[in-house]
């Protein structure tokens, strides 16, 4: 009898018999301001900007893009920032959303944790883990990372909130020099977390501010509060170096190895021209401003859909991306699913016009294993298509780890790529 | 507890049902419904056609009357079909009685 009523899980079994949503998740940049100032992040403007909170999008407007996606087909929301938990509307977004039957998806620093949003996580559970980040498992470790006296006390005291309520999390790390030297401390405690079952994940090579300097719009304005070239100063100076990375990625070779055998025999070859061969655009992010991106780091105004109507992109050569008839400013969802059905389809198809990305990027085999893309490339050069050199280096020494490459060889000159590939 | 033909039932205040290209969704709101993450609860043809008259006004017997013309099942069927569904959707908490 329990036929007619089927329990499922989201990803193990398609869920539907007559064609997928338009909408599977939405993304939801809540604000750009965080209460940690990290070392490395590309996005947080200071808690208190009162001048990124007016322009961000109101509770009502949140709302509706809410409303949107559920009618979009959408089953789950990320809330994501900045620190979410840092809006006073929080914990009405978050019952709004699980009202609306959305799962909601929550990445926080932990350190908002309340009793009262504890309950809540508890009474009306996410269904979908939350996510904290950790900076280091000592205050001195952690507050190097996040330059904010007593986080790290606000994290652990959040943390131990979230288990005593028995709302399920997963931590991962940003691994930066403190973090770096307390790994095996920071490991063996994620080990002891209810819903950790498997090692945590880290962010390593950080992306530059995909803000940049100059671009602004209603949807994609200046970055106020936040020098961004100071900022892309300090990130680059927290960067792994590659060889450093890759010997992180490398520390259980094993286990390293096996992984990338079956990685690498799917995914490395030369990407050609077409920009993107990721899952950008497939789904959609709004950022805090009501700006519809193709994905979370692509800030790219041209590439960017205005829910609040207005000339879109503007000041770095304008939006392609824009309706026409998105002249008027009155905030309207409706543009959330021509991003979906038309902008970004049109926006997938782009191809590569720099000589230099097509000489290395379009013909270069570690695909796979390069970060390389549209977003990393803005925020880097102001362009989609720039070889972004970091990157490039991590995964040449990558590949020369994985002995796919000689050293001093340079992988768009190889040309027996298949056989070194069925090599690993 | 038993599940007699003349009790009206309606989804649970604890559960959001929605229909997205065609399927119907029961997506837990409050604790102590779906176990896990990622866990929802989708109906299957016969269910869904059942869920769609258990609106908290008509009796499960209304409910039978209701799906008789639109199926061409054997006597006693549908009754069967829509207390079996009932007893399954009131054991995971997905219905309650009006």
């Amino acid at each position: 009898m329990s036929g007619y009523v089927i329990r499922r899980k989201v990803g193990e079994q398609p869920l539907w018999q007559h064609g997928s949503p338009l909408l599977g998740r939405l993304d939801i940049e809540l604000t750009e301001r965080c209460d940690n100032d990290c070392v490395h992040c590309c996005i947080c403007l200071p808690e208190h900007d009162e001048d990124a909170r007016r322009r961000e999008m109101s509770t009502a407007e949140l709302q509706a893009v809410l409303t949107q996606a559920a009618a979009l087909g959408a089953l789950s929301v990320r809330f994501t920032g900045g620190e979410p938990l840092i809006r006073d509307d929080f914990e009405e977004l978050y019952l709004f959303a699980r009202r609306l039957g959305l799962k909601v998806m929550l990445f926080t620093n932990a350190r908002g944790v309340t009793p009262e949003i504890a309950d809540l996580l508890a009474r009306v559970p996410p269904l979908e883990l939350v996510e904290v980040s950790v900076y280091g498992m000592s205050a001195q470790t952690c507050e190097s990372a996040t330059r904010c006296r007593g986080s790290y006390e606000e994290f652990r005291r959040g943390v131990e909130l979230l288990l005593e309520r028995g709302v399920r999390f997963v931590v991962k790390g940003a691994l930066l020099p403190g973090l770096a030297g307390e790994v095996a401390e920071f490991e063996a405690w994620a080990a002891t977390l209810p819903a950790m079952d498997k090692p945590p994940g880290y962010s390593m090579f950080f992306d530059l501010r995909g803000r940049r300097e100059g671009g602004g719009s209603a949807a994609e304005p200046p970055a106020v509060g936040c020098d961004v070239e100071r900022r892309n100063e300090t990130i680059r100076r927290a960067r792994l170096s590659p060889a450093d990375g890759v010997r992180f990625l490398t520390r259980d070779r094993e286990r390293y190895l096996k992984d990338m055998r079956e990685f690498c025999s799917k995914f490395m070859r030369p990407p050609g021209d077409k920009l993107f061969s990721c899952g950008a655009g497939h789904g959609a992010c709004v950022d805090a401003y009501g700006a519809v991106q193709a994905c979370l780091p692509l800030r790219a105004p041209q590439t960017t859909v205005s829910l609040r109507g207005g000339s879109g992109g503007g000041g770095e050569g304008g939006s392609a991306a824009e309706p026409p008839a998105a002249a008027s400013a009155a905030f309207d969802t409706a543009r959330l699913r021509y991003a979906l059905t038309e902008a970004f389809p049109r926006l997938r198809e782009t191809r590569a016009t720099n000589p230099e990305y097509l000489r290395r990027c379009a013909v270069c085999f570690l695909k796979g294993l390069c970060e390389q893309c549209p977003a990393k490339s803005w925020a880097e050069s102001g362009t989609l298509d720039t070889p972004v050199e970091y990157l490039c280096e991590v995964a040449h020494e990558q590949a020369r780890d994985l002995r796919l490459l000689e050293p001093g060889e340079r992988a768009w000159e190889i040309e027996d790529w298949k056989v070194r590939v069925e090599r690993i | 507890m038993s599940i007699a033909l003349e009790d009206v039932y309606k989804p649970s205040e604890d559960v959001v049902a929605r229909e997205i290209e065609g399927e119907i969704i029961i997506v837990p709101l409050v604790a102590g419904i779906g176990d896990m993450e990622d866990e929802l609860f989708t109906l299957n043809d016969t269910g869904k056609a059942i869920w769609d008259k258990l609106d908290g006004q008509r009796s499960l017997a209304d409910v039978v009357t209701a799906l008789s013309p639109k199926f061409a099942a054997e006597d006693g069927t549908i009754q069967r079909d829509v207390l079996a569904l009932v007893a399954a959707l009131v054991a995971r908490k997905l219905l309650t009685r009006a």
